[in-house]
């Protein structure tokens, strides 16, 4: 297929991995953002095979792992009353509410459906005028235009039995808490290919400059990811901090503005929780006010309080890059993709869940 | 086949490759950005030894 097969191409890789090597001389960790960058990483091998002096550190990038843990027992609430179709995507059914998943509300007769796209809930809507569909819409901004359209969508149709259940996220503001962390040491970062694809590079000049970090915006597949860090490396070695975009065949300088404007009309910045992390300000979408009657929060009066979380999952330090999955007494032990104690070793960007599939660690012990 | 809301990317044209992410086109590949990117690479001094490497690089049509 065109535009793909070059970007996996072994021999291709390592000859970039040979300059990775010839360019690096100290000790650099670099965060790749994005959860499908360290799946990247870990499914491909890259990191076993770069040079020790890079230290890949897994970033927050994870929609389903910072996803409040109320919001889940919420969507789960919403499941279990018998005239509501929960959808979302595949990814949530699995991830531990406080005391079960989407997918055990399935098994007990809730109507839980796996949709692919958001679009789907407003047909679905339409073909059940009699029930209420909620979407449970999570997301960084890659995913939040296309929550936005299916409001768009409902509200230009009329479709009143249709809402969502917002949990958006911001890369910018998560970069910027994951820096000011006093424990985290972070030289350079591997950008968001795609959160940029729609917002565009602007959002990381003020970062790059601020904080003195090269910021390289780069894509997912294998070639994408280790160019990616070439790149950063080069800067690292040279002292520079700029931004650059690897992934340039599909991010636009000013990302995509019927995708901004879509979000704009919809969506307000907000506070927000992440699960794992805590508040970030400014950090998450929340639906505005002309809006709001697609808004289930306020249609089932749903709290919005965040309650403090027990857990033995220790995904904040996994996100923050202060541990690895590997390092945690319950990786692949008490916590497998079949049990787990927490999100991120159930989503397909979760870093826990790269490196029980992916990496051999999960048997390692 | 699935299909995708054309909604954000009102340029899209038949024949386009596009970036398609939970049932929206949010991009067009950039056929000249792709092929910067492998002269990128051939600029390293190292993509040159790659023997297939025109059958990467998009067609001048």
């Amino acid at each position: 297929m065109k535009y793909l097969k070059e970007y996996r191409d072994p021999v291709l890789a390592r000859k970039i991995l040979d300059e990775i090597r010839r360019t690096v001389t100290r000790p650099w960790s670099i965060m790749e953002v994005c959860g499908g960058q360290t799946h990247s990483l870990v499914k491909n091998g890259i990191i076993d095979v770069l040079p020790s002096e890079i230290t890949m550190i897994h970033g927050p990038g994870c929609p389903v792992c910072v996803t409040p843990i109320h919001l889940i027992d919420a969507a789960i609430d919403l499941a279990m009353r018998p005239n509501i179709i929960l959808c979302s995507f595949g990814d949530m059914l699995r991830v531990p509410g406080s005391n079960q998943n989407l997918l055990e509300a399935k098994a007990q007769g809730a109507d839980v459906r796996i949709l692919y796209s958001p679009l789907e809930a407003v047909a679905i809507a339409k073909d059940n005028p009699t029930k209420e569909v909620v979407f449970f819409a999570v997301g960084f901004e890659t995913t939040a235009p296309a929550n936005a359209l299916s409001l768009v969508h409902a509200k230009r149709e009329g479709i009143a039995n249709y809402s969502i259940l917002a949990s958006h996220v911001l890369v910018p503001p998560a970069i910027k808490a994951v820096i000011n962390d006093p424990l985290s040491k972070i030289d350079g970062f591997l950008a968001a290919g795609h959160v940029c694809t729609i917002m565009g590079n602007g959002q990381y000049y003020p970062l790059a400059s601020e904080y003195k970090v090269p910021i390289v915006v780069t894509g997912f597949e294998p070639i994408d990811v280790i160019q990616g860090i070439l790149m950063v490396v080069k800067q690292l070695e040279l002292g520079t901090y700029e931004v650059e975009n690897q992934y340039s065949r599909i991010v636009r300088e000013e990302g995509n503005k019927e995708a901004k404007a879509i979000i704009e009309q919809v969506f307000e910045v907000s506070d927000q929780v992440w699960r794992g992390i805590g508040e970030i300000p400014a950090s998450g979408y929340k639906i505005q006010d002309n809006f709001e009657a697609f808004d289930a929060v306020k249609k089932f009066g749903i709290s919005v309080d965040a309650p403090e979380e027990k857990t033995e999952c220790i995904s904040g330090e996994i996100m923050k890059g202060l541990k690895k999955p590997s390092q945690c007494p319950h990786f692949g032990k008490k916590c497998t993709p079949e049990n787990p104690l927490g999100a991120p070793m159930v989503s397909s960007e979760g870093a826990c869940a790269a490196y029980y599939h992916f990496s051999g660690t999960s048997i390692s012990n | 086949m699935k299909s995708a809301s054309l909604e954000m990317l009102p340029t899209a044209e038949i024949g386009d490759y596009v970036l398609v992410h939970v049932g929206v086109a949010i991009s067009k590949v950039d056929e000249e950005e792709a092929k910067k990117t492998f002269e990128y690479l051939r600029e390293i001094g190292e993509v040159g030894e790659l023997e297939d490497i025109d059958e990467y690089l998009p067609k001048t049509e």
